[in-house]
């Protein structure tokens, strides 16, 4: 895991350029830095040593000095492809994965990105053809940005590099902002800032003199839910997903350097806690987050599941005043505005791994999409059965039973049930259909946009747009297959891999891997028939199924937690931090430009006033905080007034 | 009488959920949950102002879109809850 920055084209002292942009990131590869420029091409690494400790240094060259690569993240299946390549008569002088994909390209083009199994983003000049080769992993679990100067084009792990470009400037994209107040997250290839842009997952882009070309090498797809499926028998699939999973996690246990484990308390991290502490040579380290909110705290189970397999157990407390004392700092690294303060915790859990000195922690990320754990599966499954007979008074009640820690729901008839879920039968043939209520309230964020924002935005709809994303066959998949691509093929990577995975992790220089998004295992269970994921109202039935053996019947029977923080309740009281104030203030937000202060300071007084706010004023909320902190950090705008204050 | 508390009601709405943008057009047979303008939280916010507003009380069997959905359902409403108060 690492982090690298780089160019193509002539530019004045790039050994130069390159320093300052591999600075700008150096907490993504504190171990060592390392820079390459040829005529018109430049590359510069921060390495986080993990794997060939010693004879890994990037950016690394082939024997040639003509193929030279900068490389973020793990090949997992790099042992296995240096033997293949051995045999074939290659010959390495690195035991590092990095060689490996030199190697590879040089056999066979760019196209060797469908022979790997893991996560990365890299850039590799090959200067036979003098051009540069971009490329993100299947999932889009480690990130790739990059913009354009004239006839120079430059890349980065994180835009934070690109702004040490001459001439780059941080401006905030306004449809970028429209989209995280619908969606939660940009639309890749957009970001929050103006003209940088994110090579999206699964992705290649070839840059050489006069054409950039980008073109996709995998994608997510699903069965026609016509055709009969390829797995019938349960418990077969079963065995298959428990040895897919198994070998996953073994070769992300691959490291010159202990891993150790995160922790939550739920499934999915149990699961591949469970696992891992089977194949870690001295025993496994777990780590976990607390709260001090009996709502949020999860630590009972964490325990239970770490005596369960014996491993050194370590916890972190998210008490009542530590998300807004991190929460700057959050921002500076999620480098976009944020609806939900879920990544602030993590920011901490990273420090405490950290802390304890290790590099590497695998996670259970991606099982809630391959294998329909979140409640919006089951959401849109009750909006159908509703649906089917409109005007029923029991039926709604499910609703209430899918969030039972969502106080506004308690006291509902199945009237305003049934109103607030649009579970009346219609909006059946809305491609967004399982998000639209989702989508809805988030999009009433929105309210607090400026006239100007709103005259800028005029016309423009968010859902629109990624519904106009959507593949051909979309419309050919089961409902539940259609909910689960919307999430892992745009929330997975827009939020939950990169302002809660990536940028969260590498915060503090901890590479997080995932073996639930193992690609072989991503497309095996997208090839399930739905009732094997979602059977009735339980999720991840045939993961559970699969690893019963492993975990205490209380986790293994354990209903979806979904992973929560205090939002708006973490900013106000009288433990307050002064720049939330600062932030929030009419002269901040009339500054900003983005915000309407009157409706803003309103907003900031209800919350103060009334901490068990509603979903929508607590996104707007944490929203328009994240931007004010997103334009002080990048852009300079309110630093004035937060220091004042 | 009426206009009165279809007054109040529509400040209310536009203080606590609107917070003060009256860019929006509300109509008196504007749905809220269509327009966006309450969630679930907010409908009990909203009973929570009608009763402390009106000295009434709002049975669970009330809670219903159908007596709170918009400004003139709540409106018709509240009047006939206060109606039934001063008959009694």
């Amino acid at each position: 895991m690492c982090g690298f920055g780089g160019y193509f084209g002539t530019v004045r002292d790039g050994r130069a350029l390159l320093k300052g942009m591999t600075a700008a990131i150096a907490h993504r590869g504190p171990d060592e830095q390392g820079f390459f420029t040829a005529e018109a091409a430049g590359l510069g690494h921060a390495r986080l040593s993990i794997v060939g400790l010693s004879d890994g240094q990037q950016p690394m060259s082939d024997a040639t000095g003509e193929l030279t690569i900068a490389f973020n993240g793990e090949i997992f299946n790099y042992v296995e492809l240096r033997e293949e390549l051995r045999a074939k008569g290659r010959h390495f002088r690195t035991g590092s994965d990095t060689e490996v994909i030199l190697h590879l390209y040089d056999a066979m083009g760019e196209d060797c990105v469908s022979l790997l199994n893991g996560d990365f983003a890299f850039a590799l000049w090959d200067g036979r053809r003098r051009r540069m080769v971009l490329a993100r992993d299947r999932m889009g679990v480690r990130p790739l940005f990059y913009t354009r100067q004239g006839e120079r084009f430059y890349f980065a792990s994180e835009v934070k590099a690109l702004l040490q470009v001459p001439g780059v400037a941080a401006e905030l994209d306004p449809v970028a902002l429209d989209q995280i107040f619908t969606l939660w997250a940009p639309i890749a290839p957009r970001t929050a800032f103006r003209d940088v842009w994110e090579l999206e997952p699964a992705s290649l882009m070839i840059v050489q003199e006069g054409s950039v070309s980008t073109r996709s090498y995998w994608s997510l797809d699903y069965p026609d839910r016509e055709v009969p499926p390829r797995h019938r028998d349960e418990r077969e699939a079963a065995e298959e997903l428990r040895a897919l999973l198994t070998d996953a996690t073994r070769i992300r246990m691959r490291a010159d350097v202990p891993v150790g484990s995160y922790l939550s308390g739920g499934l999915d991290s149990s699961i591949t806690s469970a696992l891992a502490a089977g194949m870690a040579p001295g025993g496994l380290r777990t780590f976990s987050v607390t709260f001090d909110s009996a709502e949020h705290d999860e630590s009972a189970f964490q325990l239970e599941m770490a005596r369960a397999l014996g491993t050194q157990h370590s916890s972190v407390a998210c008490g009542a005043g530590d998300i807004a004392a991190v929460f700057p700092e959050v921002i500076r690294f999620t480098e976009r505005p944020i609806l939900r303060t879920a990544p602030a915790p993590l920011y901490k859990l990273s420090g405490l791994v950290r802390e304890a000195r290790l590099k590497v922690v695998l996670t259970g990320e991606g099982a809630d999409e391959i294998f329909a754990g979140y409640d919006i599966f089951k959401e849109a499954r009750v909006r159908r059965f509703c649906g089917r007979q409109p005007g029923s008074r029991i039926r709604p009640h499910l609703f209430r039973k899918l969030y039972p820690y969502l106080p506004g729901l308690r006291q509902q008839s199945a009237e305003y049930l049934a109103s607030f879920f649009g579970a009346d039968g219609s909006g059946l043939e809305d491609p967004l259909f399982s998000h639209r209520p989702r989508l809805d309230g988030t999009a009433a964020t929105k309210l607090f946009f400026s006239g100007d924002l709103r005259a800028t935005l005029s016309g423009y709809d968010a859902a629109e747009e990624l519904a106009a994303r959507l593949p051909a066959a979309f419309a050919r998949w089961h409902p539940l297959h259609q909910a689960q691509y919307l999430e892992a093929r745009f929330l997975l990577p827009g939020y939950i891999l990169s302002s809660q995975g990536d940028r969260m992790a590498m915060a503090h220089g901890i590479e997080g891997r995932f073996p639930f998004l193992d690609h072989r295992l991503v497309e095996f269970a997208a090839g399930l028939p739905p009732q094997m994921k979602l059977k009735g109202l339980v999720e991840k039935h045939i993961l559970r199924d699969a690893t019963k053996d492993l975990l205490p019947p209380a986790i293994g029977r354990r209903p979806k937690q979904p992973y929560r923080a205090p939002d708006s309740q973490s900013f106000v009281g009288p433990g307050a931090r002064d720049y939330v104030g600062a932030m929030l203030g009419s002269a901040a937000i009339g500054a900003g430009g983005l915000f309407n202060p009157k409706a803003v300071a309103k907003l900031h007084e209800k919350c103060s006033r009334q901490p068990a706010s509603g979903f929508r004023d607590n996104a707007a909320f944490v929203g328009i905080l994240s931007t004010q902190l997103w334009l002080a950090a990048f852009t300079g705008a309110g630093q004035a007034t937060a220091k004042a204050a | 009488m009426t206009d009165t508390i279809r007054d109040a009601v529509k400040a209310f709405v536009i203080e606590n959920f609107l917070f003060g943008d009256t860019t929006q057009a509300l109509d008196d047979v504007d749905s809220f949950i269509e327009t966006g303008i309450i969630d679930s939280t907010g409908v009990l916010e909203l009973v929570a102002f009608i009763e402390d507003h009106y000295g009434i009380t709002v049975a669970d069997a009330d809670i219903v879109p159908a007596n709170l959905d918009s400004l003139a359902r709540i409106t018709d409403f509240i009047s006939l809850k206060t109606a039934s108060l001063v008959a009694a």
